[in-house]
């Protein structure tokens, strides 16, 4: 039961709720960085490896610190009457975790391998407001996923992503041989060029996935 | 003289949306009616001001070296007071803006004008540039709304315009109508610039 539950999850993850497609998480990567192949693979495995570990990291935050639970971390602490309820301070929290792990991810690529941080280092940066991160960890928590679920969601969602702009990027390099009207050069091409594909992904969304 | 530049550039010459690509996710996310496009464009209003006239206040004890870090509570601090007021007042736009309202914190252009404007000028101007840029985004995300809603469920603000015989082309306020949108909209708005361009 629990492996077919994952494999629902991914599944809508990456094609009936793809997070460019469907929730429109993560645009201004998606149109800045899918102008080549090369780096729209090296942002995708930049976004894949920081969503699965975001998610990992806010999922045990938010179950351990800030629900109100008798697993409260806070309530054995300091020896609190009740455990106490910091749910509001969850988009604060979620942020603040997000970017110190993003700073965290690149030093510790710089020191283990050069190689990795010349061809993901620049994209790590840009990652911190990116709010497809934001947005899975918070889709998490809302959608009540266990732990495991959560970090399944979190590495199909940047599957997801992934698919998006490695396609994106593939069409858009030939645009640049095609005549396209001056006015629609650069950017409304290439949202133009989504919606069209946002209109093959939306066939997914009639997949009927037992739950 | 400036002090009304600062404003107006967010409004058309500067718009976040149509000229800088900025905050793209929430535009093409909520506009798919025009209350939800009002009601994001308020909310990130107020988070712009809050965070520009605090940025603007503190640009002189703030660290040059955790700056962004410092900008980032600030915002994500407005947005919380916002995520909760319109949690308790307005339960429903709440509901259908959903998990957009927290993103506000990601928002580019807030910590854009944070970082780019606040961050080196007076209170006064960064608050206006803070309502500048917030009204463009409002702006923009009611052309869009208006757009979609007109053509997707033949309404205005909720209200039916389009009269019986209209039959809604429902792709327009499902996903894919977003991007076909915007992609239209900036065309025509770089199509003005053009001509613009070849008759000066």
């Amino acid at each position: 039961m629990e492996i077919r539950m994952l494999f629902i999850i991914s599944i809508s993850a990456i094609f009936i709720n793809n997070f460019i497609f469907s929730r429109f998480l993560g645009l201004c990567p998606y149109i800045g960085v899918s102008k080549q192949l090369d780096s729209a693979v090296g942002m995708g495995a930049a976004v894949v490896f920081v969503m699965t570990l975001a998610s990992t990291v806010t999922w045990l935050v938010y179950t351990y610190l800030l629900l109100p639970a008798q697993t409260n971390l806070f309530y054995h602490l300091f020896s609190l009457k009740e455990p106490p309820d910091l749910t509001f301070l969850k988009t604060i929290a979620f942020i603040l975790v997000i970017a110190s792990l993003v700073q965290f991810v690149e030093m510790v690529i710089q020191k283990v391998s050069p190689a990795l941080y010349k061809s993901l280092g620049i994209y790590l940066p840009l990652i911190t407001t990116n709010c497809a991160i934001l947005g899975v960890t918070l889709l998490n928590i809302d959608e009540n996923y266990r732990f495991i679920e959560a970090i399944v969601n979190g590495f199909a969602a940047g599957v997801g992503f992934t698919l998006a702009l490695f396609l994106m990027a593939g069409i858009r390099e030939k645009l640049d041989l095609a005549d396209v009207p001056k006015a629609m050069q650069g950017i409304p091409i290439a949202f133009i060029t989504a919606g069209l594909m946002a209109i093959a992904f939306l066939g997914f969304s009639g997949l009927k996935l037992g739950m | 003289m400036s002090a009304i530049k600062e404003f107006t550039k967010g409004l058309y010459s500067q718009n976040p949306v149509f000229k800088q690509a900025l905050g793209l996710c929430p535009t093409l996310a909520v506009s798919n009616s025009v209350q939800n496009g009002i009601g994001m464009g308020l909310a990130a209003t107020f988070v712009l001001i809050s965070s520009n006239v605090l940025v603007s206040l503190i640009r002189k004890a703030v660290p040059a070296k955790i700056r962004i870090p410092i900008y980032i509570v600030i915002i994500a601090s407005f947005v919380t007071v916002v995520d909760l007021s319109m949690a308790g007042f307005f339960p429903g736009l709440h509901k259908a803006l959903g998990i957009f309202v927290p993103l506000i914190v990601v928002n580019c252009i807030i910590l854009g004008r944070a970082e780019a404007f606040a961050g080196k000028n007076s209170v006064g101007l960064s608050f206006l540039d803070g309502l500048g840029m917030g009204l463009g985004f409002t702006m923009a995300l009611l052309i869009l709304g208006t757009i979609r809603e007109l053509l997707g469920n033949g309404s205005f603000f909720g209200i039916p315009v389009a009269g019986a015989s209209f039959e809604p082309m429902l792709i327009m306020i499902l996903p894919p109508g977003a991007f076909l949108t915007i992609g239209f909209v900036m065309a025509f708005f770089k199509w003005l610039e053009n001509r613009k361009a070849s008759h000066a």
